[in-house]
């Protein structure tokens, strides 16, 4: 539904006076700065998430007690973690107000919205997007010409909405059991504590192997790729990365729209750091399950 | 005989020479064929004052006062009843007369004379033995309730004394243990009542030594024999058991006078006094040695005592003797009597009892050279009440007393191969240690508290204060209310029937490491002690939250008694239960104030290891973890095939962008 449609003018960045900065120096962007806050937002509370929790769910590793008394006990852990909560929550619920403000200023309506080629919702291409990939991983045909967004990426996003609604669900029978036991039989709070935590495994588990292989370490983007914070890539390699987008601004001649100026290079190491740290955290996240579940599981 | 029966067979004694004197009359009177001499016919010539007769090479006095004789209890018998050899014989008769026979009439007294040691003295020619008349008198004995008679009770000291007088023959030539008897005893608290006051009833040597049968101390059936001293004192002092009661426990004394102390160890023969210890081996004699400091035993020990702190000590009524019992005053050095340690059971009795059974007493029995006597723990002549605050035995003292032996690497500790290690340590942090030590309660346990003062057995001895078995009294004489709520717990022997070992305070507390219940440390290894015995339930635990936060290692969350109780732990199924459908809700709301009965139904033990317990939970587990198994898996292969050819399009999208740029700058 993320649709870039959206005046390019509303952003912070200006359009460049073209006849001023050559155009080969200019950069695509392809996030609005919200859509940047946000997804920063989304790591620093997913990752405080990730940690605050698994102090409890491993519990039985000396990590999780070294964690829990860094951040100051299972109490002051336990404020965070509804803290960052109420932080994703916000982050959510933010998209959507933005995606209908959006759905207003354009006039469109709720199926044009869904429906658009450059909506994320699963569309023919990304069945036909599929298949091709397959055939180009096995050396069957050329990369597929993705669009806007690819599959995985479409992916990525409707997991945030299915992991919101059941870990944010049962997070809440855990954090009002009294309340939610009024209307819920008590072994409720049995099961949800299986499915917040199971839940929470997958979407950790996911997040720092996969999303972190599809966007990040990948061959061609190893280490790591910095559009999400900068919101800019290089013209030519958007290009090639997304040549159905490209062909389709170039075609309605609106590519100008989306050129900016790059960031200076100590905004540039500053999102590094903040990449490598957020990275860093998240593989440590993912060697101690592999530690946890494999080697200190009793 | 004795003194008190004295006087009273004394009259029988009359009774029956009257009789015998009655028959002899009668015998003599139908036998009128025989030679009869009356005493007139004796007394023609024994009455003559100047008759003398040679006797042994010496010339005595035969004469015979014959109103003295008259006068005599005797006045009534003739002369031949005595002198029997002369009643047949012609007058004048022959010089070699026989001593009088008093055993004719005195049976009795001449058997008892002849075993005594009197008579067996006589009986081997001692010249210096007394016979009958050395001590009763020949012709003039008189009435002996008469005063004139020379055994009257107010005479015996000094008639004895004729021969047992300092400087005497007998006192100097023959071996008698005692010495300046007659001075002692006339000085002593019985001489004084007799020779000073005129007290007949006081006691004299024959009510002692008995006035026929005198036998040394060494003899068995001496009345002075050790075994034989409190029954001879206890003729007149019927009722001193009452006032040693301590010491004698009833007949104690009698009993056992090989340990215990008989009367004659604290009021010396001869010299009994009132305040008896002055005369007797007074501490004063012992301090002329003792009291310097530069004393030394033949081995190098210091022998000095220390008399202001000996003055100080609890036993300052009581005088080196009492306790040196062995000292012999009738030894030059009365002190080299003393050849064996204080037993200082022969006042404290129980104690020695207790002591010798116990661990402490039976290695010193054995003569091992770490075990603690009573001197150890209670000192010697400084020795003070446990009430008194520098006493080495105050409550807050003994810790540091026990720690002497017991201290890591001390003695104790080395021989100790028991899992308890580094005890006074952990004593001291513990909350009795603490209680104790740092809050300066006297009330709180100390080591004696638990395991006995004197009784110190390992927990292995079934008698042993710590012994499972007692565990919970010996706590309980303290914690006496917890003591009652276990008793009648699911932990108590006498509610579970079980083979398997129920637990007892010391599972779940320890021994000296014990803590507040409060303390975090505490509250997160019951968990782990609880877990011991319900394995299972406490995994169980350790899958739930409470279980969770618990092992992160903190205290603010449920453990296994904030729910079951601790003490008074009952089956879910007793409606007094904690956990019991009635208390259940009360339970939860100690923590989770909103709580209901829905809330209550939280599985607080649940796994999802249980398919047929917790169904719902087991299925909802293999749910998710197919979920997350699929998404991995179909996630994974995507990865999988992405990475080689992701590093083939590395290259080829540097070789693209290279050529683009080489592009734009043409």
């Amino acid at each position: 539904m993320e649709d870039k449609e959206e005046k390019i003018l509303e952003t912070e960045e200006r359009p460049v006076e073209l006849h001023t900065i050559k155009k080969e120096k200019l950069q695509f962007q392809r996030f609005t700065r919200l859509n940047r806050v946000l997804h920063i937002l989304m790591i620093v509370s997913f990752i405080s998430l990730a940690l605050t929790g698994m102090t409890l769910k491993f519990s039985y590793t000396g990590w999780a007690v070294f964690l829990s008394h860094l951040l100051g006990g299972f109490e002051s852990a336990g404020y965070i973690h509804r803290f960052f909560a109420f932080v994703m929550v916000s982050v959510f619920i933010t998209h959507l107000i933005d995606l209908f403000k959006m759905k207003r200023r354009e006039k469109k309506t709720l199926r044009q919205l869904i429906f658009s080629p450059d909506s994320m919702m699963f569309n023919k291409k990304d069945v036909k997007d599929i298949i091709g990939t397959l055939k180009w991983f096995i050396g069957m045909g050329e990369r597929p010409h993705y669009g806007r967004w690819t599959y995985w990426e479409k992916f990525d996003y409707f997991a945030v909405f299915w992991g919101i609604f059941v870990i944010g669900s049962t997070g809440l029978t855990l954090w009002f059991p009294e309340t939610m036991t009024s209307i819920l039989p008590g072994w409720f709070i049995n099961v949800a504590t299986i499915i917040h935590s199971d839940e929470a495994l997958l979407a950790t588990g996911f997040i720092f192997t996969v999303h972190f292989f599809n966007t990040h370490l990948r061959p061609e983007k190893f280490p790591m790729d910095i559009v999400i914070f900068s919101g800019r890539t290089s013209l030519a390699e958007y290009k090639i990365d997304r040549p159905a987008e490209y062909k389709e601004l170039l075609d309605s001649g609106r590519l100008e729209d989306f050129l900016v100026e790059p960031y200076p290079p100590i905004v540039i190491r500053a999102i590094k750091v903040f990449g490598w740290i957020a990275l860093s955290l998240g593989f440590s996240i993912i060697v101690w399950i592999i530690y946890a579940m494999i080697f200190a599981y009793r | 005989m004795n003194y008190r029966s004295y006087g009273m067979l004394n009259k029988e004694t009359i009774i029956s020479s009257f009789s015998k004197l009655l028959l002899f009359s009668f015998l003599i009177l139908s036998g009128s064929d025989a030679i009869a001499q009356s005493n007139d016919d004796c007394l023609t010539c024994h009455g003559d004052n100047t008759l003398t007769a040679k006797k042994n090479g010496k010339t005595i006095s035969v004469y015979v006062n014959s109103k003295e004789l008259k006068a005599s209890v005797h006045g009534d018998v003739q002369c031949v009843d005595c002198h029997v050899d002369l009643a047949k014989s012609d007058f004048p008769h022959k010089t070699n007369v026989a001593p009088a026979q008093c055993g004719a009439c005195h049976d009795d007294e001449q058997t008892q004379y002849a075993q005594g040691i009197h008579g067996k003295r006589i009986a081997k020619g001692d010249p210096l033995a007394p016979r009958c008349q050395t001590c009763h008198g020949s012709h003039n004995i008189t009435d002996i309730k008469s005063q004139s008679s020379a055994v009257a009770p107010i005479k015996i000291p000094f008639l004895c004394g004729s021969c047992h007088r300092e400087g005497a023959p007998v006192q100097v030539q023959r071996k008698i243990p005692e010495s300046h008897i007659l001075e002692n005893y006339s000085e002593s608290l019985h001489g004084v009542a007799l020779l000073q006051k005129g007290l007949a009833v006081a006691p004299n040597c024959a009510s002692c030594h008995s006035p026929h049968k005198i036998l040394p101390p060494s003899d068995p059936q001496s009345t002075i024999a050790r075994q034989n001293i409190a029954a001879t004192c206890t003729k007149c002092h019927a009722e001193i058991e009452t006032v040693h009661r301590k010491i004698i426990k009833g007949k104690l004394w009698e009993k056992t006078p090989h340990v215990l102390p008989v009367c004659i160890d604290c009021h010396p023969p001869h010299k009994i006094q009132k305040v008896l210890y002055e005369q007797s081996v007074a501490n004063q004699d012992c301090l002329n040695c003792h009291g310097r400091t530069n004393l030394k035993s033949k081995d190098g020990r210091s022998m000095f005592v220390d008399v202001v702190q000996l003055q100080n000590s609890i036993h300052s009524q009581v005088s080196c003797s009492q306790c040196h019992n062995t000292v012999n005053p009738s030894l030059e050095r009365p002190c080299t009597g003393i050849t064996s340690k204080v037993d200082c059971s022969i006042c404290h009795a129980q104690e020695g009892d207790q002591f010798s059974s116990s661990i402490h007493g039976q290695l010193l029995a054995k003569n091992d050279p770490n075990a603690p006597s009573c001197e150890e723990c209670h000192g010697s002549h400084h020795v003070l009440s446990h009430t008194n605050p520098v006493s080495p035995t105050f409550h807050t003292n003994i810790p540091s007393l026990c720690a002497k032996c017991h201290r890591e690497g001390e003695p104790a500790a080395v021989r100790y191969t028991g899992k308890e290690h580094d005890i006074i340590h952990n004593y001291v942090e513990s909350i009795h240690g603490k209680g104790l030590l740092k809050s300066g309660l006297t009330v709180t346990a100390t080591c004696t508290d638990c395991h006995t003062a004197h009784h110190e057995l390992p927990h292995t001895d079934p008698t042993s204060s710590v012994n499972r078995k007692n565990i919970a009294a010996t706590c309980g004489r303290c914690h006496y209310g917890i003591e009652k709520q276990l008793e009648n717990s699911v932990h108590s022997p006498t509610v579970t029937k079980t083979d398997k070992k129920l637990p007892v305070c010391n599972d779940c507390h320890s021994a000296h490491q014990i803590s507040r219940t409060d303390a975090a440390g505490f509250r997160l290894s019951i968990m782990t002690i609880c877990g011991n015995c319900h394995t299972k339930y406490a995994e169980s635990y350790f899958d739930t939250y409470h279980g969770q936060v618990s092992r992160l290692g903190y205290a603010k969350t449920a453990k296994c008694w904030d729910c079951h109780g601790s003490h008074d732990i009952l089956p879910v199924e007793n409606p007094d239960s904690h956990l019991s459908f009635q208390n259940k809700v009360q339970t939860c709301k100690k923590c989770h104030e909103g709580a209901t009965r829905q809330f209550a139904g939280y599985f607080t033990h649940a796994t999802h290891h249980e398919p047929v317990k917790y169904p719902i939970m087991f299925w909802t587990f293999w749910g998710m973890t197919g979920l997350l198994v699929g998404t991995f898996f179909i996630a994974g292969v995507h990865t999988l095939l992405w990475l080689p050819r992701s590093i083939q399009y590395r290259k080829e999208l540097k070789k693209k962008l290279s050529q683009g740029d080489e592009d734009s700058e043409s």
